[in-house]
């Protein structure tokens, strides 16, 4: 299963070893005279989890909602594959930070929800939704309502709907935030799993710095209001050890440190 | 309904001194329904006792206005006051509950229609309709289409704006998950905005239809003595209280079950997580 899944990484487009799935272009957001966004000019590789850090209100979710075409851009333009898009599409899907479930529908409903807008008969659904399910670990799970789940169990819901459309972005705004510490970690191991079964590009917004540097294969750092990247990051860290282990190689305590000091002076 | 069972089980639970009222409350616990039958047969036992004092000559007990109520329905008067009653009530209520909420789903779908619609219920909403109800009578006489208009200018009013602010209070994030999937305008509004904004428009539905049980007997009372009140204004004017008595409870309780069918309704259709809270 995930060896024949491997050469379907790249799909018909022609593969270069940085081939980009998503690229920014020169995006500018307004919101009335406040100013999000300034100028942002960026690329995110094909399979790689890019993740947007900053500070709250620096604008990272805005960034993340005009790639995922649900906010209009002043100006700039947002390639996906290669072509322009102006609103949502297929090859997105995005995981929200108040998760954004239906309580009045099942998990079942929910994970299956982006299928049933595409017009997939039920039997198709189920089957898709099931597999989701189980990967994110909610089998047994599926005839709750969201109100009967954890916080923690609600994200895997969004998590799991997102995958089930079989985007090739998945678009993901803090998506722990509303989870506490020890399940934190958890999600951040079960993400990095995900990432690695499902082979697809993750972008993913956080404001806390270990949680990005434990995650990323790339690390953008936006400055405050208005939203600019200030630097950009690639952490090396052994990805093969056990999440212990990385959280106490020297690689990934010196790219927090890094990052702690290019934050630095907003803080003051 | 859900906060008089709560209001039973904190009272129960604080009066469960000895094991016998332990085990009482317990079992009202696991049965809600008893709370019903227990603030039911207080409030019974009350009337009578009011009744046999009594407090007012025109105040009859609760045995005796259940038994008049009986002798009503054997003799055919008060089924037929609820034949001409109800005519007007379901047709009033259906056409405002229809009306009310494409209106207000409308209104709420869209700035202009807002601007254009919202004023004129804000007002009639704020007019004191029961002052109106008699005028209807210069225009439409005395018949079914009278009343009808008096149930629906109470009804529609709050149907409306209900429904309105309903759909203008939807969860903007579902609406923009929705959209992330790709889901097209009508799947929008019938998949996330109606499910979301039922339970305010369904408030809104049974405050309309308890408004529309007083513009029926408004009507009744003011314009077209015919149906259950008639009944009422009949039995008071022979003095027959306890008639009459079973007139009014008979008209509160069709109006309690109506609302009561209408929340399993929703639970049932719209809102299934309700049911297992
Ligand atoms: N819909 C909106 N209307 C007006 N201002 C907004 C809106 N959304 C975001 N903003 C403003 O834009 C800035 C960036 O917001 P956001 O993208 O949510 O930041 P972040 O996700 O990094 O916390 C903030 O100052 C916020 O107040
Ligand atoms: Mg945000």
């Amino acid at each position: 299963m995930q060896l024949s899944a491997i050469p379907a990484v790249q799909p018909s487009a022609p593969v270069t070893s940085n081939d980009p799935v998503v690229q920014v272009r020169s995006i500018c957001k307004t919101y009335g005279d406040i100013e999000a966004l300034r100028n942002i000019d960026l690329e995110f590789s094909r399979g790689k989890l890019t993740t947007l850090l900053g500070p709250s209100g620096c604008g990272k979710t805005t960034l993340l909602k005009i790639i995922a075409g649900l906010v209009p851009a002043n100006s700039g333009e947002i390639r996906v594959n290669g072509r322009a898009v102006t609103g949502p599409g297929p090859e997105r899907a995005f995981v929200f930070q108040d998760f954004a479930l239906m309580p009045w529908a099942t998990v079942m409903r929910n994970v299956a929800f982006g299928l049933e807008l595409r017009g997939v008969n039920a039997a198709e659904r189920k089957r898709v939704a099931t597999r989701y399910i189980e990967e994110v670990g909610l089998a047994g799970f599926e005839e709750k309502y969201p109100h009967e789940l954890s916080g923690g169990m609600r994200q895997r819901v969004g998590i799991a709907r997102a995958f089930a459309v079989n985007a090739d972005v998945l678009l993901l705004d803090e998506p722990f935030s509303a989870v506490d510490e020890q399940n934190r970690r958890k999600f951040q191991e079960d993400l990095l799993r995900l990432v690695d079964l499902e082979k697809k590009t993750f972008i993913f917004v956080t404001h806390s710095i270990e949680e990005a540097v434990y995650v990323s294969d790339r690390i953008v750092l936006l400055s405050p209001r208005p939203g600019r990247i200030s630097q950009v990051i690639d952490p090396k860290i052994d990805r093969s050890a056990s999440p212990d282990d990385i959280r106490r190689d020297p690689g990934y305590l010196d790219t927090v440190e890094e990052i702690w000091d290019g934050l630095r002076h907003y803080v003051d | 309904m859900t906060s008089s069972v709560k209001l039973g089980n904190a009272t129960g639970a604080h009066e469960a001194p000895v094991n016998v009222g332990q085990a009482l409350s317990r079992m009202f616990d696991s049965k809600p329904f008893l709370w019903t039958i227990a603030s039911l047969t207080l409030l019974f036992g009350a009337w009578e006792i009011a009744g046999l004092i009594p407090i007012s000559i025109a105040f009859p007990t609760f045995s005796s206005t259940l038994v008049a109520f009986a002798q009503m329905v054997v003799d055919g008067s008060m089924v037929y006051a609820y034949f001409l009653t109800l005519q007007p009530l379901l047709l009033g209520v259906a056409v405002s509950a229809a009306l009310g909420i494409s209106l207000g789903i409308f209104m709420g779908l869209s700035r202009k229609a807002e601007w254009l619609i919202a004023p004129v219920f804000i007002v009639l909403q704020a007019a004191p309709m029961a002052a109106l109800v008699p005028l209807v009578t210069f225009v439409y006489g005395i018949g079914l289409t009278a009343k009808t208009l008096a149930v629906i200018m109470l009804a529609l009013p709050v149907i409306v704006l209900n429904s309105y602010k309903a759909v203008r209070h939807v969860n903007p994030s579902l609406v923009d998950m929705c959209r992330s999937f790709q889901g097209t305008r009508l799947q929008q509004i019938v998949k996330i905005i109606i499910p979301d904004a039922s339970p305010v428009m369904f408030a809104g539905l049974r405050l309309g239809i308890a408004a529309g049980f007083i513009g029926v007997m408004l009507a009744e009372l003011l314009i077209t003595p015919t149906g259950v009140g008639d009944l009422i204004t009949y039995h008071r004017s022979v003095a027959n209280y306890a008639h009459m008595y079973a007139a009014v409870a008979s008209i509160i309780v069709v109006s309690t079950v109506s609302l009561a069918g209408l929340q399993s309704f929703e639970a049932r259709f719209l809102r299934p997580e309700k049911r297992k809270r």
